[in-house]
């Protein structure tokens, strides 16, 4: 990798914490995953938002459901395998034509090591947009901050469920030796 | 597991006494009778009334909670509603919301789909579970005079608080609300936020 690879590869979660507080993000909910965990420590050193770990997914697309009835925008942060947990839960956005920003990173699909990962992983995509949710996704480390402006504005301005799906390639390779 | 002896509360008197100081209040309702229930109580611009999303009633209220941290936030649900997001409970303890408070109007019972048994007839404590969790107040109710008695928590104390109320599980008269979701949301937002609800 030259200097600007590593740079690219180490700085789109800090892109997009600053494309979230551009947006007047301030509810931000999560189930951890190891390529949110920089965003995430962002978020919630940030006082003028809430980071809310949920013990599901589905409680976070319950939870925005509520802050935006409330005038409030958030963002749902989760890896592919919470995809498959959130899908009835977002019959409310297709029914209440609510906004909803989720920013998903992927598992199960580029060099993944855990077999156990690619079911979700392979359906992702296909199950979000069966429930009517907008998909993005990105592959290089260098289109993250825009695609995930690109999609906060899509979701807020016209009021839809977007994704925004973190390809593993931006990830890099999960180490299992240590 | 014993099952609880039913204390035959009336649903719409519940409901009725738990909406009949909601000032600002801005209230969040479970699919089905809550839903009903708070409809029959007096229709109201500031109603969330959820006719699916079965398990969120709760964590809605929490993101409501979150945005309005001014407005008392009620969250009124069902057993079953509350058992399928059992794990808002702990979620919402942690977060500790002062402004939120929740009740659920307990039957024991699916009365949606055939009246099955739920597990709060078979001896699952939901108040046990949401004082375990940390909630501040966590109460079961089974009298009208006790209902009286907590009513100021339920209005005012500083949250997350939680009660769960045991009702009978005889249907009460069909009384339906506004169900198109678009509509009430506009209906809601335009209350609570004025002009800001179109931006």
């Amino acid at each position: 990798m030259t200097t600007d690879q590593q740079t690219r590869a180490t700085v789109w979660p800090d892109q997009i914490y600053e494309v979230l507080k551009d947006a007047g993000v301030t509810q931000v909910a999560y189930v951890p995953d190891a390529g949110h965990a920089k965003l995430i420590n962002r978020c919630h050193a940030d006082k003028a938002m809430h980071a809310v770990s949920l013990t599901t997914e589905e409680e976070g697309v319950a939870m925005l459901a509520g802050a935006w009835m409330g005038g409030a925008k958030g963002v749902l942060l989760m890896q592919s395998s919470g995809v498959g947990n959130c899908i009835n839960m977002l019959s409310i956005y297709e029914e209440c034509r609510l906004p909803l920003l989720m920013i998903v990173t992927m598992r199960g699909v580029w060099g993944e090591f855990n077999p156990w990962q690619v079911a979700m992983g392979g359906s992702t995509a296909a199950a979000l947009e069966n429930a009517g949710v907008i998909v993005h996704s990105v592959d290089r480390a260098e289109d993250v901050k825009e695609t995930v402006h690109a999609c906060t504005a899509l979701a807020f301005n016209t009021q839809r469920p977007v994704a925004v799906l973190i390809q593993q390639r931006v990830i890099g390779f999960k180490n299992w030796s240590k | 597991m014993a099952a609880k002896k039913p204390s035959g509360l009336d649903r719409r008197k519940v409901v009725a006494a738990l909406l009949a100081d909601r000032g600002d209040a801005l209230v969040v309702t479970g699919l089905g009778s809550p839903t009903y229930d708070t409809f029959a109580a007096g229709d109201h611009d500031l109603n969330f009334y959820l006719w699916g999303g079965m398990g969120g009633a709760a964590m809605a209220g929490l993101g409501l909670a979150l945005a309005q941290p001014k407005r008392r936030v009620l969250v009124i649900t069902g057993d079953g509603e509350m058992l399928m997001g059992l794990g808002a409970l702990a979620t919402i303890a942690c977060e500790a919301p002062k402004n939120l408070a929740i009740a659920v109007i307990d039957n024991g019972h699916y009365g949606e789909t055939g009246m099955q048994r739920a597990h709060t007839a078979r001896g699952v404590d939901l108040a046990g579970i949401a004082k375990a969790s940390g909630f501040k107040s966590a109460a079961t109710l089974q009298s009208m005079a006790s209902l009286q008695s907590w009513l100021p928590e339920w209005n005012k104390k500083a949250g997350p608080v939680f009660a769960d109320i045991k009702v009978s599980a005889e249907p009460a008269p069909m009384r339906l609300p506004l169900r198109d979701g678009t509509a009430i949301k506009y209906r809601f937002r335009t209350a609570l936020l004025g002009a800001d609800a179109q931006k």
